[in-house]
Order: C-alpha cells, then structure tokens, then sequence
C-alpha cells in the first residue's frame, strides 16, 4: 500500500513498524530505528491544533494525530485556538504538494 | 590536534543582479586574492564550492578559472548552513592533514532552488519559509508574552546597521512602524520580518598552523564547532519557540573552545526571519528560553552593535550559500579590528549561528583572535 496513491484517494494512511510499536513518520516503506518493513493503516481522522496562523482569510495550521504525527494544512471551518480539536474533511494531493482539509470541532 | 586559522577573505557585493553564478564565485574569490598577502595558486590544497545552485562540478571551474590544480575539489550543499558546513568541512580535511590551505567560495543567485525544500511534503501547500517563520512567530509571542511590535525591533536595528555595510543588500533605515505597515505575508510576519534572497558570495581561506604566517600577521582561530541535525521535516520540530538543533550545536562549540555565552563579545546570529533572533539569542544561552528580546532592545538602545553588526541576514540579504561564509568573515574582522565603522568594542571571542530549514539544523562555530 502506497501513502501517496491512498492519499490520492482521499486516504490519510501512516506507516507503523509492529517489531518497534511505533507509528514512523513522514510516511516511510521502513521504520528509521529497526529498518524492517512498515505495516500501513487508516490515521484517525481527529487531531489538534498545536500552532496555527492565518494568510488573508485561510487558516492554517500545525495539526497533531494519534498524539504523535505532525504535518500542516488548511483550516476550513470554525475559529482555531491552540490545543482545540480538528477533523480532517478532505485530502489529497494537487500540484505534488499534500493538501489537508480541517474543520474545526466545536 | 592541530589549530586551523583564517587568514583571507573577500565578498561581492549582495544584489539581485542576474550573474552566472560562475562569475559570482570567481568575483568573490578574486577579493580574495587581491587582499590576501603572498597567496600563489599552487599553495591550495583543496577548493569546496558552497552552493544550493543547481549547476555541477563548480569546484572545478572555480579551481579552473582561477589557475588553481587542487588535490580535493567538491561542491557542499546544507540549504541555509552550507557555508559553515563548508568551513566544517575544511576544518576536517586540515586538521586530518589530508590538505594544509583550502580556499571555500559560497556564492548563491536570488532565485536559488534552496529557498525551498520540496521534499518537505508535511509541509502540505504551505511549503514557502514564510509559512515556518509565521509558525515559530506565533508560538514564540504567545508563549513568552512578545507583541509584533517587540519582534519588529530586530529589523529595525539590523536595517540600521547594514548601513555600516557596504556589501549589504539593504542600505535604508526603518522604523518599527515601517515594519509594521510593511506587507502583511500572513497575521504574524511582514515583508520587512524577512530577509531577501539576492545574489552575493564570499571566500574564505583556511590554513594549518604551519603555515599561516605565511599570508597574516593576524590570524584567527576557529576554537569551537557544534552541529547538530535533529530532522529534515519542519514539522518534526519538538517545539516551534526554540530551537533544539541551535542548543546542542552551541552546548558542542563551547564544549570544544572551553568558552561560554558570557565570553562571547560579537555575535552573528541567522535572522532569516527576526523572530529568528531573540529564539536564537535565547537557544545558544546568551539569555534565559524567551528573554531573547530584551537583549534585542538592550542592545539596541545603547548603540551597541555586537548582535548582527554587518546587518544579518535580514539587513545583509540572504544568499543561501555564501551566507554562513560571509558571517564567518564578519566575525573575522571584528576580532581583527577591521570591521571600519562596524567595529565592536575589544572584540576577541566571537561566535556564528548559522541554520538551515526552520533550525532543523544548525552549526555554531566560535573563533578567537
């Protein structure tokens, strides 16, 4: 299973190594520490703000998954503030670049 | 081990001239040589080519050009830090006595490919530094209580001493409402936050402590080096007010030069953005984690030029590869009484900070007179 054509698909994956219990990240075919092959799954779609900024009317953000991933995206909905909860309503990927879409939970 | 001291230099001037980059290296490496005493082409050893460009084989040309035969000859590429790297890396090859002389040019155009690091997919669309420096803006204000208009002072007193520096990309005053009323990037950065990619280079030349009387009577010691690479992804910084890298690169360089923060009496420090300052100030231990700006302002208010006196990178300009050469040289001739209208007080310790991708990493080197 390939991160980038899930993602292609909408389908936020990451990379986990079952010998060292750990989720490996950026998205890798091997873990960093015991370089076996990583097992992929479905991230879980809630995260949280840890910082954010805004650019003319876009939000964006440094967002956290399954208390150990970090990567930026776009807030669509809702005010963000900093430890506050988001959801990942879209993803993909346009001009090579990933692209994460967050609503924010109220 | 054997000592490596400084004993030439020469810099262009910074710009957003269109020059081959080729013409850029040999220009700043001429300087070198027109100011250098007794330097023959013969006594070099090795030629390292400091550059994100994406032409090939330039240590060669370089050696080409300038009718020198090097026995090592090789290009050197760390984003923002390959000029230090370059000086790490020569500092290797003559403490190993693999060479004795070894002659660093850093030279980068104003469209460099190195402004941006495409491999950086976590990034998502926000890919541009302006995006990382807007982050560490916003969590370095709220987490030490730091308004836009504090932060807009380094770029004020940066602006102001690159006018001593006739080599600087900028040579006009702001003031923080200048800063302020500058266009607005994002809601934490604005146009006059960050310093501007240009063309621009700078040579370097190392040598042994064998044979260094040979071209100065005034030699300065490289007596510290720390590097340290904790991540290439942005986000994998553990926190986005400091920055680790910077600490344990500096912890490194006052480890090896047995030298402390109090002892350091000219600073060059990488404002790409100015929240870089105080976060840098603050990570090498000048200061305690968020007092990075008081110092700014202290330092600002008695006139005292000992942070940044060429101007940093956001005074200076930033072209990518010869920055980290061209502070190296600033720190050089302040220990050299050189520096002209620039010069800081009995300066005999001096230190460059100088990092690469949001300081997922850094190099420090300290040098003394």
């Amino acid at each position: 299973m390939n991160f980038e054509s899930e993602l292609k698909k909408g389908n936020f994956l990451i990379s986990e190594c079952i010998h060292c219990k750990i989720i490996v990240w950026p998205p890798s075919e091997f873990c960093n520490q015991c370089l076996n092959e990583n097992s992929w799954r479905k991230c879980s779609r809630k995260g949280k703000i840890i910082e954010f900024s805004k650019q003319k009317e876009t939000y964006f953000c440094v967002a956290e998954f399954e208390k150990s991933i970090k990567i930026m995206g776009e807030i669509v909905s809702g005010e963000p503030k900093i430890a506050g909860q988001i959801y990942i309503v879209d993803c993909g990927i346009v001009n090579e670049n990933y692209f994460l879409k967050m609503r924010v939970l109220e | 081990m054997s000592k490596v001291a400084i004993v030439g230099y020469g810099l262009t001037k910074f710009s957003k001239d269109d020059f081959k980059i080729e013409s850029v290296l040999i220009n700043a490496t001429k300087n070198l040589f027109d100011s250098t005493s007794n330097l023959n082409q013969k006594d070099i050893d090795a030629v390292l080519v400091s550059t994100n460009n994406n032409s090939k084989y330039l240590s060669a040309i370089l050696s080409e050009m300038m009718g020198i035969q090097p026995k090592i000859a090789h290009s050197v590429e760390s984003l923002c830090n390959s000029g230090t790297n370059s000086i790490v890396a020569a500092y290797s090859y003559i403490v190993s006595g693999l060479a004795e002389l070894v002659l660093i040019s850093g030279a980068e155009k104003y469209d460099s490919p190195g402004q941006i690091l495409e491999w950086d997919k976590l990034r998502g669309q926000f890919k541009h530094p302006i995006f990382w420096a807007s982050i560490f803006s916003k969590s370095y204000k709220r987490k030490y209580s730091i308004t836009d208009e504090d932060i807009a002072l380094v770029s004020v007193k940066n602006h102001k001493q690159s006018k001593n520096n006739p080599n600087a990309f900028s040579q006009i005053s702001v003031s923080v409402n200048d800063v302020l009323n500058s266009k607005k990037l994002t809601d934490d950065l604005r146009l006059l936050d960050c310093s501007r990619p240009c063309t621009g280079g700078a040579s370097i030349l190392l040598a042994s402590e064998n044979i260094y009387k040979k071209f100065t009577d005034d030699p300065i010691w490289i007596t510290g080096i720390g590097q340290k690479t904790t991540s290439a992804s942005f986000t994998k910084n553990l926190a986005f007010h400091t920055m680790e890298s910077t600490k344990q690169a500096a912890l490194s360089a006052f480890q090896m030069s047995k030298q402390n923060p109090n002892n350091i009496d000219v600073v060059e420090v990488h404002d790409a953005f100015s929240v870089c300052e105080p976060m840098a100030l603050d990570s090498i231990g000048f200061t305690k984690l968020g007092e990075g700006m008081k110092m700014v302002k202290e330092v600002y208010l008695t006139e005292n030029s000992k942070i940044n006196p060429r101007g940093g990178l956001i005074g200076s300009g930033h072209p990518l590869g010869a920055t980290g050469i061209a502070q190296t040289i600033e720190i050089t001739q302040q220990l050299q009484s050189k520096a002209g209208k620039r010069q800081v007080d009995n300066a005999n310790v001096g230190l460059i900070h100088n990092m690469s991708a949001a300081a997922t990493s850094s190099t420090v080197l300290v040098l003394e007179n």
